[in-house]
């Protein structure tokens, strides 16, 4: 827990030591604005909720979440401190999670700085915040399986771009899985048990069903199961790769 | 207290260290020869735990890395070849690092950085960002981290690449006032170096240990008395050229 958490201190102080954070920060905070102002039509609706804030954040996350953990293994990869990191007193395993945490915290960060947002709402009508602070979990937890999906990716190569692209067409199927033109190409062959396993992994669904205002165990469990296994994969592909 | 068994490592077809056994004591300077490619630097990552090997084993203090790689690696200070560092940290925030990661306690943490520190001549840049110190710098803040937890074994790949004649002097120095207590093995390319500072000398090629003995044994076998005839014979098995 020590060695994760000094590896997490580490990590969270190189975000801010370059401008990645910060450009990461603003493009986020402008994206958002944009998207919830201009295609969400927040003022046009007249509604006092955020529902078209939370509406494009899987779209959103689809492109920034990749940009940030390309880097998490790759780069280490490629400059060599791969070596460095893991000859240090501590097990793959806790190097992995120790990242992760980083990583995750960051976008924990970019999310917080959205809340004026919520002070807005408040300002003008009077939301379910109820239903907010349910929607910031979940938006948090869907953050944290791509970045898990993206961790994972970025240990299998030492190529940032190559990370990224499969990151984001990874991301991308997770969040199609529960688009009816995916299930409609298994319909009509697949038993249904196959069209509910594949429904059951988007995205879009478990984060709906939180930013809808029910922080549903099944749907944590989701989040949560999906960050483990794919940092427990993370973990056997960089014990496995880390010598090339 | 490093003892080697039969240590092996394929990558897929190719074998990068076929079958390497030695030991080394307390006291001891072991200089690593082979020419490029030979396993040096493979050998050093199984033994710091980075790697895996393939069969054979290696034990620190009688414990098997592979067995238990934290009590191992806690004993051990490593400068990887090339000696990568993070590049956006300054030499002093890595150093910070790397003390917390090797359990130094918080409140010795800064006088222990301004000691190493002044030992591998980085006192001046400190505080500026790795990026931009030259290559003697950066070779010597990759020693320093190396050092920092005063380590019973030191671990070395090519700590001398990269310094001008001065640096590699005060390097060489450093490694002699280390290696009393210390079991201390260290890559060159450099023969003199293993005249300077090594107490033995071990030449691999191809996986293979070759050489196995001080450097005068090694000198000896040379009729010129040159160390490059006899490291240019025993690893292509051609003649010496003498003069």
């Amino acid at each position: 827990m020590k060695s994760t958490i000094t590896i997490l201190k580490r990590e969270l102080r190189a975000y801010f030591a370059t401008p990645v954070a910060y450009v990461f920060i603003v493009i986020f905070l402008l994206l958002t604005g944009i998207l919830t102002f201009y295609m969400g039509g927040f003022f046009e609706r007249e509604q006092a909720d955020l529902a078209p804030f939370f509406f494009f954040h899987p779209w959103l996350y689809l492109i920034l979440i990749p940009a940030i953990s390309m880097r998490l293994w790759a780069e280490e990869r490629k400059t060599g401190t791969i070596e460095l990191l893991l000859t240090l007193p501590f097990s793959t395993g806790q190097a992995v999670l120790g990242k992760f945490l980083a990583a995750w915290a960051f976008t924990g960060i970019a999310l917080l700085a959205t809340t004026p947002i919520w002070l807005t709402v408040n300002l003008l009508g009077d939301p379910d915040n109820g239903v907010i602070f349910a929607a910031y979990i979940g938006s948090l937890l869907m953050a944290g399986g791509y970045l898990a999906i993206g961790s994972c990716i970025s240990a299998m190569t030492n190529n940032q771009v190559i990370a990224f692209v499969v990151s984001l067409v990874t991301c991308m199927l997770f969040i199609l899985a529960g688009l009816p033109a995916v299930l409609d190409f298994f319909t009509g062959w697949a038993p249904q048990a196959v069209i509910d396993t594949v429904s059951s992994f988007s995205f879009m669904t478990h984060f709906n069903s939180i930013a809808k205002g029910v922080i549903d165990l099944r749907d944590v469990i989701f989040f949560g199961s999906l960050i483990g296994c794919f940092l427990l994969a993370n973990t056997l592909i960089l014990d496995a790769k880390k010598g090339e | 207290m490093i003892e080697i068994q039969n240590l092996q490592k394929s990558f897929g077809e190719f074998r990068a260290v076929d079958g390497v056994s030695f030991s080394v004591k307390p006291g001891e300077v072991l200089g690593f020869l082979g020419p490029n490619g030979a396993g040096k630097s493979t050998t050093m990552r199984m033994i710091t735990g980075f790697l895996t090997p393939t069969g054979g084993a290696v034990r620190i203090a009688g414990v098997d890395v592979n067995v238990d790689p934290i009590s191992a690696k806690k004993r051990i200070g490593y400068l990887p070849e090339g000696a990568p560092l993070y590049s956006d940290m300054t030499p002093r925030t890595l150093l910070e690092f790397i003390a917390e990661a090797r359990e130094i306690p918080s409140a010795e943490r800064a006088s222990r950085i301004e000691k190493i520190a002044a030992k591998v001549n980085i006192t001046g840049v400190l505080d500026q960002q790795i990026e931009t110190l030259s290559k003697g710098y950066k070779r010597r803040v990759g020693l320093a981290q190396a050092i920092i937890h005063d380590p019973e074994i030191l671990i070395l790949d090519e700590p001398t690449d990269g310094l001008d004649p001065n640096q590699k002097h005060e390097v060489r120095q450093l490694i002699q006032e280390m290696s009393k207590d210390k079991v201390i093995i260290l890559s060159t390319h450099i023969l003199e170096e293993v005249e300077a500072v090594c107490t033995r000398a071990i030449i691999i090629t191809q996986g293979k240990v070759v050489f196995d003995g001080t450097p005068s044994e090694l000198k000896g076998r040379s009729p010129s008395g040159r160390l490059d005839d006899v490291f240019r014979e025993i690893t292509t098995g051609t003649a010496p050229v003498t003069a």
